[in-house]
Protein backbone atom coordinates (compact mmCIF):
# COMPACT_ATOMS: atom_id res chain seq x y z
CA UNK A 1 0.00 0.00 0.00
CA UNK A 2 2.86 2.33 0.87
CA UNK A 3 4.90 1.45 -1.99
CA UNK A 4 1.91 2.20 -4.26
CA UNK A 5 1.45 5.14 -2.74
CA UNK A 6 4.94 6.03 -3.47
CA UNK A 7 5.24 4.96 -7.05
CA UNK A 8 1.68 7.07 -7.40
CA UNK A 9 3.66 10.25 -5.60
CA UNK A 10 6.22 9.59 -8.00
CA UNK A 11 4.58 9.46 -11.37
CA UNK A 12 2.47 12.33 -10.29
CA UNK A 13 6.00 14.66 -9.41
CA UNK A 14 6.58 13.68 -12.92
CA UNK A 15 3.83 14.76 -14.78
CA UNK A 16 4.02 18.09 -12.97
CA UNK A 17 8.02 18.68 -13.91
CA UNK A 18 7.14 17.60 -17.59
CA UNK A 19 4.39 19.80 -17.68
CA UNK A 20 6.70 22.77 -17.62
CA UNK A 21 9.42 22.13 -20.11
CA UNK A 22 12.92 23.37 -18.66
CA UNK A 23 14.22 26.13 -20.75
CA UNK A 24 11.33 27.85 -21.45
CA UNK A 25 12.01 30.43 -18.61
CA UNK A 26 13.56 32.92 -20.40
CA UNK A 27 10.84 32.92 -22.72
CA UNK A 28 8.26 33.52 -19.79
CA UNK A 29 10.45 36.38 -18.42
CA UNK A 30 10.49 38.19 -21.98
CA UNK A 31 6.74 37.67 -22.04
CA UNK A 32 6.27 38.47 -18.65
CA UNK A 33 8.41 42.00 -19.57
CA UNK A 34 6.01 42.26 -22.88
CA UNK A 35 2.85 42.21 -21.14
CA UNK A 36 4.10 44.55 -18.31
CA UNK A 37 4.23 47.11 -21.08
CA UNK A 38 0.53 46.76 -22.43
CA UNK A 39 -2.81 48.04 -20.79
CA UNK A 40 -5.70 45.55 -20.33
CA UNK A 41 -8.04 47.96 -21.90
CA UNK A 42 -11.16 46.41 -19.67
CA UNK A 43 -9.78 47.45 -16.76
CA UNK A 44 -7.47 50.04 -18.19
CA UNK A 45 -4.94 50.78 -15.40
CA UNK A 46 -4.09 47.17 -15.28
CA UNK A 47 -1.23 45.64 -17.24
CA UNK A 48 -1.93 42.89 -19.42
CA UNK A 49 0.08 40.73 -16.99
CA UNK A 50 -2.10 42.14 -14.00
CA UNK A 51 -5.34 41.67 -15.23
CA UNK A 52 -8.19 38.56 -14.84
CA UNK A 53 -10.19 40.24 -17.34
CA UNK A 54 -11.61 37.73 -20.25
CA UNK A 55 -10.33 40.00 -22.69
CA UNK A 56 -6.85 40.04 -21.37
CA UNK A 57 -6.69 36.49 -20.72
CA UNK A 58 -7.48 36.10 -24.90
CA UNK A 59 -4.29 38.12 -25.36
CA UNK A 60 -2.34 37.41 -23.72
CA UNK A 61 -2.91 34.17 -25.19
CA UNK A 62 -2.52 35.88 -28.63
CA UNK A 63 0.63 37.67 -27.21
CA UNK A 64 2.02 34.34 -26.49
CA UNK A 65 1.03 32.40 -30.00
CA UNK A 66 3.07 35.36 -31.63
CA UNK A 67 5.80 35.05 -29.64
CA UNK A 68 5.68 31.22 -30.22
CA UNK A 69 5.44 32.09 -33.94
CA UNK A 70 9.01 34.22 -34.26
CA UNK A 71 7.32 37.42 -33.75
CA UNK A 72 9.43 40.09 -32.33
CA UNK A 73 8.46 42.57 -29.13
CA UNK A 74 8.41 45.29 -31.48
CA UNK A 75 6.25 43.23 -34.08
CA UNK A 76 3.75 42.05 -31.40
CA UNK A 77 3.17 45.67 -30.17
CA UNK A 78 2.45 46.94 -34.20
CA UNK A 79 0.05 44.42 -33.98
CA UNK A 80 -1.73 45.67 -31.01
CA UNK A 81 -1.09 49.02 -31.64
CA UNK A 82 -3.06 48.65 -35.25
CA UNK A 83 -6.06 46.73 -33.39
CA UNK A 84 -6.60 48.87 -30.29
CA UNK A 85 -4.74 52.15 -30.81
CA UNK A 86 -1.65 53.56 -28.57
CA UNK A 87 -3.71 53.20 -25.69
CA UNK A 88 -3.00 49.88 -25.34
CA UNK A 89 0.99 50.89 -24.53
CA UNK A 90 1.72 51.97 -20.99
CA UNK A 91 4.52 54.04 -22.45
CA UNK A 92 3.45 56.43 -25.28
CA UNK A 93 5.86 56.49 -28.42
CA UNK A 94 6.78 59.96 -29.22
CA UNK A 95 5.12 61.47 -32.42
CA UNK A 96 3.65 64.89 -33.23
CA UNK A 97 0.30 64.40 -31.44
CA UNK A 98 2.54 63.71 -28.17
CA UNK A 99 4.95 65.82 -28.01
CA UNK A 100 3.08 68.34 -25.34
CA UNK A 101 2.60 65.06 -23.24
CA UNK A 102 6.46 64.03 -23.64
CA UNK A 103 8.21 67.90 -23.53
CA UNK A 104 5.15 69.72 -21.78
CA UNK A 105 6.52 68.62 -18.63
CA UNK A 106 10.11 70.07 -19.42
CA UNK A 107 8.82 73.04 -21.11
CA UNK A 108 6.85 74.12 -17.67
CA UNK A 109 9.69 73.37 -15.44
CA UNK A 110 11.73 75.62 -17.71
CA UNK A 111 8.98 78.23 -18.09
CA UNK A 112 9.44 78.51 -14.10
CA UNK A 113 12.83 79.07 -14.34
CA UNK A 114 12.63 81.65 -16.64
CA UNK A 115 10.12 83.34 -14.43
CA UNK A 116 11.97 82.78 -11.32
CA UNK A 117 15.28 84.37 -12.66
CA UNK A 118 13.28 87.28 -13.86
CA UNK A 119 11.73 88.10 -10.61
CA UNK A 120 14.95 87.53 -9.05
CA UNK A 121 16.45 90.44 -11.63
CA UNK A 122 13.78 92.39 -10.47
CA UNK A 123 14.67 92.23 -6.62
CA UNK A 124 18.20 93.06 -7.71
CA UNK A 125 17.54 96.01 -9.51
CA UNK A 126 15.08 97.19 -6.57
CA UNK A 127 18.11 96.34 -4.62
CA UNK A 128 19.90 99.57 -5.57
CA UNK A 129 17.75 102.28 -3.94
CA UNK A 130 17.66 100.06 -0.71
CA UNK A 131 19.58 101.26 2.48
CA UNK A 132 21.40 97.62 2.64
CA UNK A 133 23.38 96.47 -1.12
CA UNK A 134 23.33 93.35 -2.30
CA UNK A 135 26.05 92.15 -0.52
CA UNK A 136 23.88 92.37 2.69
CA UNK A 137 26.88 95.58 4.04
CA UNK A 138 24.87 98.73 4.69
CA UNK A 139 26.06 101.22 2.04
CA UNK A 140 28.00 104.19 3.16
CA UNK A 141 25.76 106.69 2.08
CA UNK A 142 22.76 105.32 3.87
CA UNK A 143 25.31 104.74 7.58
CA UNK A 144 26.19 108.35 7.45
CA UNK A 145 22.48 109.52 6.79
CA UNK A 146 21.45 107.26 9.86
CA UNK A 147 24.63 108.54 11.86
CA UNK A 148 23.14 112.37 11.25
CA UNK A 149 19.59 111.06 12.50
CA UNK A 150 21.38 109.75 15.48
CA UNK A 151 23.43 112.77 16.61
CA UNK A 152 19.87 114.89 15.79
CA UNK A 153 21.61 117.01 13.71
CA UNK A 154 20.08 118.71 10.96
CA UNK A 155 20.88 117.13 7.69
CA UNK A 156 20.73 120.04 4.64
CA UNK B 1 0.80 96.95 -18.26
CA UNK B 2 1.41 96.16 -14.27
CA UNK B 3 -2.15 95.12 -14.18
CA UNK B 4 -1.58 92.62 -17.38
CA UNK B 5 1.56 91.18 -15.99
CA UNK B 6 -0.89 90.14 -12.28
CA UNK B 7 -3.74 89.24 -14.82
CA UNK B 8 -1.01 86.77 -16.35
CA UNK B 9 -1.52 84.08 -13.81
CA UNK B 10 -4.99 84.25 -14.07
CA UNK B 11 -4.79 83.61 -17.42
CA UNK B 12 -2.77 80.91 -17.30
CA UNK B 13 -5.13 79.23 -14.56
CA UNK B 14 -8.23 79.47 -16.29
CA UNK B 15 -6.27 77.86 -19.34
CA UNK B 16 -5.65 75.04 -17.16
CA UNK B 17 -9.21 74.79 -15.85
CA UNK B 18 -10.18 74.79 -19.70
CA UNK B 19 -8.09 72.00 -20.19
CA UNK B 20 -9.77 69.83 -16.86
CA UNK B 21 -13.58 70.63 -17.59
CA UNK B 22 -13.10 69.47 -21.34
CA UNK B 23 -11.31 66.03 -19.90
CA UNK B 24 -13.97 65.92 -17.66
CA UNK B 25 -16.70 66.03 -20.17
CA UNK B 26 -14.74 62.55 -22.11
CA UNK B 27 -15.28 58.81 -21.36
CA UNK B 28 -12.55 57.22 -20.64
CA UNK B 29 -13.50 54.18 -21.20
CA UNK B 30 -14.28 55.48 -25.50
CA UNK B 31 -11.04 54.66 -26.66
CA UNK B 32 -10.69 56.33 -30.25
CA UNK B 33 -10.01 53.38 -32.69
CA UNK B 34 -7.34 53.26 -35.13
CA UNK B 35 -9.46 50.71 -37.34
CA UNK B 36 -12.46 53.86 -38.17
CA UNK B 37 -10.93 55.15 -41.90
CA UNK B 38 -9.12 51.65 -42.03
CA UNK B 39 -10.30 48.53 -44.33
CA UNK B 40 -12.32 46.13 -42.25
CA UNK B 41 -10.50 43.15 -40.90
CA UNK B 42 -11.40 40.37 -43.13
CA UNK B 43 -13.57 37.34 -41.76
CA UNK B 44 -15.01 34.30 -42.56
CA UNK B 45 -16.74 32.90 -39.97
CA UNK B 46 -19.44 29.87 -39.03
CA UNK B 47 -23.04 30.85 -39.24
CA UNK B 48 -24.59 30.87 -36.00
CA UNK B 49 -27.99 29.18 -37.50
CA UNK B 50 -26.08 27.21 -40.05
CA UNK B 51 -23.32 25.69 -39.41
CA UNK B 52 -22.53 24.00 -42.34
CA UNK B 53 -22.28 27.56 -43.63
CA UNK B 54 -19.71 30.56 -43.58
CA UNK B 55 -20.18 34.27 -43.49
CA UNK B 56 -17.80 36.75 -43.81
CA UNK B 57 -16.71 40.59 -45.08
CA UNK B 58 -16.45 39.50 -48.50
CA UNK B 59 -19.91 38.78 -48.71
CA UNK B 60 -20.79 42.39 -47.43
CA UNK B 61 -18.83 43.81 -50.29
CA UNK B 62 -20.95 46.60 -52.41
CA UNK B 63 -23.23 47.19 -49.45
CA UNK B 64 -22.89 49.93 -46.60
CA UNK B 65 -23.82 47.59 -43.57
CA UNK B 66 -22.94 47.51 -40.13
CA UNK B 67 -21.51 44.54 -37.50
CA UNK B 68 -22.93 44.79 -34.31
CA UNK B 69 -20.54 42.58 -31.35
CA UNK B 70 -23.58 40.72 -29.26
CA UNK B 71 -23.76 38.09 -26.76
CA UNK B 72 -26.30 36.03 -24.81
CA UNK B 73 -24.13 37.14 -21.71
CA UNK B 74 -24.17 41.20 -22.20
CA UNK B 75 -26.40 42.90 -20.23
CA UNK B 76 -26.34 45.89 -22.25
CA UNK B 77 -26.89 44.31 -25.42
CA UNK B 78 -30.75 43.72 -24.48
CA UNK B 79 -30.97 47.38 -23.78
CA UNK B 80 -29.69 48.14 -27.71
CA UNK B 81 -31.62 45.19 -29.03
CA UNK B 82 -35.16 46.81 -29.21
CA UNK B 83 -33.49 49.63 -31.33
CA UNK B 84 -31.36 46.74 -33.79
CA UNK B 85 -35.32 44.91 -33.91
CA UNK B 86 -36.60 48.03 -35.47
CA UNK B 87 -33.76 49.07 -37.93
CA UNK B 88 -33.87 45.32 -39.25
CA UNK B 89 -37.83 46.22 -39.41
CA UNK B 90 -37.30 49.55 -41.42
CA UNK B 91 -34.84 47.57 -43.77
CA UNK B 92 -31.97 50.38 -43.60
CA UNK B 93 -29.13 48.98 -43.76
CA UNK B 94 -28.57 45.45 -43.25
CA UNK B 95 -26.71 44.14 -40.12
CA UNK B 96 -24.29 41.38 -39.01
CA UNK B 97 -24.00 39.78 -35.83
CA UNK B 98 -20.99 38.71 -34.33
CA UNK B 99 -21.68 36.78 -31.67
CA UNK B 100 -18.47 36.83 -29.46
CA UNK B 101 -17.66 34.48 -26.99
CA UNK B 102 -20.53 32.62 -26.58
CA UNK B 103 -22.35 29.54 -26.43
CA UNK B 104 -24.17 28.67 -29.87
CA UNK B 105 -27.03 27.10 -28.17
CA UNK B 106 -27.80 30.15 -25.52
CA UNK B 107 -26.84 32.55 -28.49
CA UNK B 108 -29.74 31.00 -30.53
CA UNK B 109 -32.33 31.33 -27.53
CA UNK B 110 -31.61 34.73 -26.91
CA UNK B 111 -32.35 35.63 -30.41
CA UNK B 112 -35.41 33.55 -30.45
CA UNK B 113 -36.63 35.21 -26.95
CA UNK B 114 -35.22 39.10 -28.07
CA UNK B 115 -36.10 38.95 -31.78
CA UNK B 116 -33.47 38.39 -34.64
CA UNK B 117 -32.60 41.85 -36.47
CA UNK B 118 -29.71 40.28 -38.25
CA UNK B 119 -29.33 39.27 -41.81
CA UNK B 120 -26.58 36.56 -40.27
CA UNK B 121 -25.06 35.96 -37.51
CA UNK B 122 -21.41 34.26 -37.07
CA UNK B 123 -19.97 32.59 -34.15
CA UNK B 124 -16.32 34.18 -32.56
CA UNK B 125 -16.32 31.68 -30.01
CA UNK B 126 -12.79 32.05 -28.89
CA UNK B 127 -12.71 36.08 -29.51
CA UNK B 128 -9.52 35.95 -32.10
CA UNK B 129 -12.12 38.13 -34.73
CA UNK B 130 -12.99 40.18 -32.33
CA UNK B 131 -9.54 40.89 -31.55
CA UNK B 132 -8.98 41.54 -35.02
CA UNK B 133 -11.72 44.55 -34.98
CA UNK B 134 -9.91 45.92 -31.25
CA UNK B 135 -13.28 44.92 -29.62
CA UNK B 136 -13.17 45.04 -26.05
CA UNK B 137 -16.37 45.85 -24.63
CA UNK B 138 -19.43 44.30 -25.88
CA UNK B 139 -21.43 45.69 -27.50
CA UNK B 140 -19.64 47.60 -30.19
CA UNK B 141 -21.13 48.33 -33.39
CA UNK B 142 -19.15 49.21 -36.77
CA UNK B 143 -20.20 51.11 -39.57
CA UNK B 144 -18.35 50.04 -43.31
CA UNK B 145 -18.62 51.23 -46.41
CA UNK B 146 -19.00 49.55 -49.89
CA UNK B 147 -15.70 49.84 -50.66
CA UNK B 148 -15.32 47.76 -46.90
CA UNK B 149 -14.16 50.61 -45.37
CA UNK B 150 -15.00 50.89 -41.79
CA UNK B 151 -16.42 54.11 -40.96
CA UNK B 152 -17.42 54.36 -37.47
CA UNK B 153 -17.37 52.62 -33.96
CA UNK B 154 -20.18 52.84 -31.64
CA UNK B 155 -18.74 51.52 -28.91
CA UNK B 156 -21.23 50.49 -25.74
CA UNK B 157 -24.44 50.13 -26.84
CA UNK B 158 -26.32 52.08 -29.74
CA UNK B 159 -28.59 54.78 -28.27
CA UNK B 160 -31.56 56.24 -30.58
CA UNK B 161 -29.46 59.74 -30.23
CA UNK B 162 -26.26 57.73 -31.95
CA UNK B 163 -28.68 55.80 -34.49
CA UNK B 164 -30.44 59.43 -35.58
CA UNK B 165 -27.25 61.88 -35.35
CA UNK B 166 -24.33 60.01 -36.31
CA UNK B 167 -24.98 56.43 -37.65
CA UNK B 168 -27.93 57.13 -39.84
CA UNK B 169 -27.15 59.87 -41.32
CA UNK B 170 -23.64 58.54 -42.36
CA UNK B 171 -25.30 55.37 -43.60
CA UNK B 172 -27.34 57.36 -46.11
CA UNK B 173 -24.49 59.07 -47.36
CA UNK B 174 -22.36 56.06 -47.66
CA UNK B 175 -25.54 54.45 -49.81
CA UNK B 176 -25.44 57.33 -52.03
CA UNK B 177 -21.55 57.24 -53.11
Amino acid sequence: MSLRRALLLVVAALIATSAWPQGDAAFDARLQALEKELRCLVCQNQTLADSSAGLAEDLRREVRTLARSGKTDAEIKDFLVARYGDFVLYKPPVKATTWVLWFGPFALLAGGAIVWWVILRGRRGAGRGAAVAVDGLPRPDAMARARALLDDTPTR
Amino acid sequence: MKSLRLLLPLAVFLVIVGFLLAGLSRDPREVPSPLVGAPAPAFSLVQLHDPAKRSGTADMRGEVWLLNVWASWCVSCRVEHPLLVQLAQAKIVPVVGLNYKDKNEEGKAWLAQHGNPYRVSVVDSDGRVGIDWGVYGVPETFVVDKSGIVRYKQIGPLTVEALEKRILPLVRDLQKS
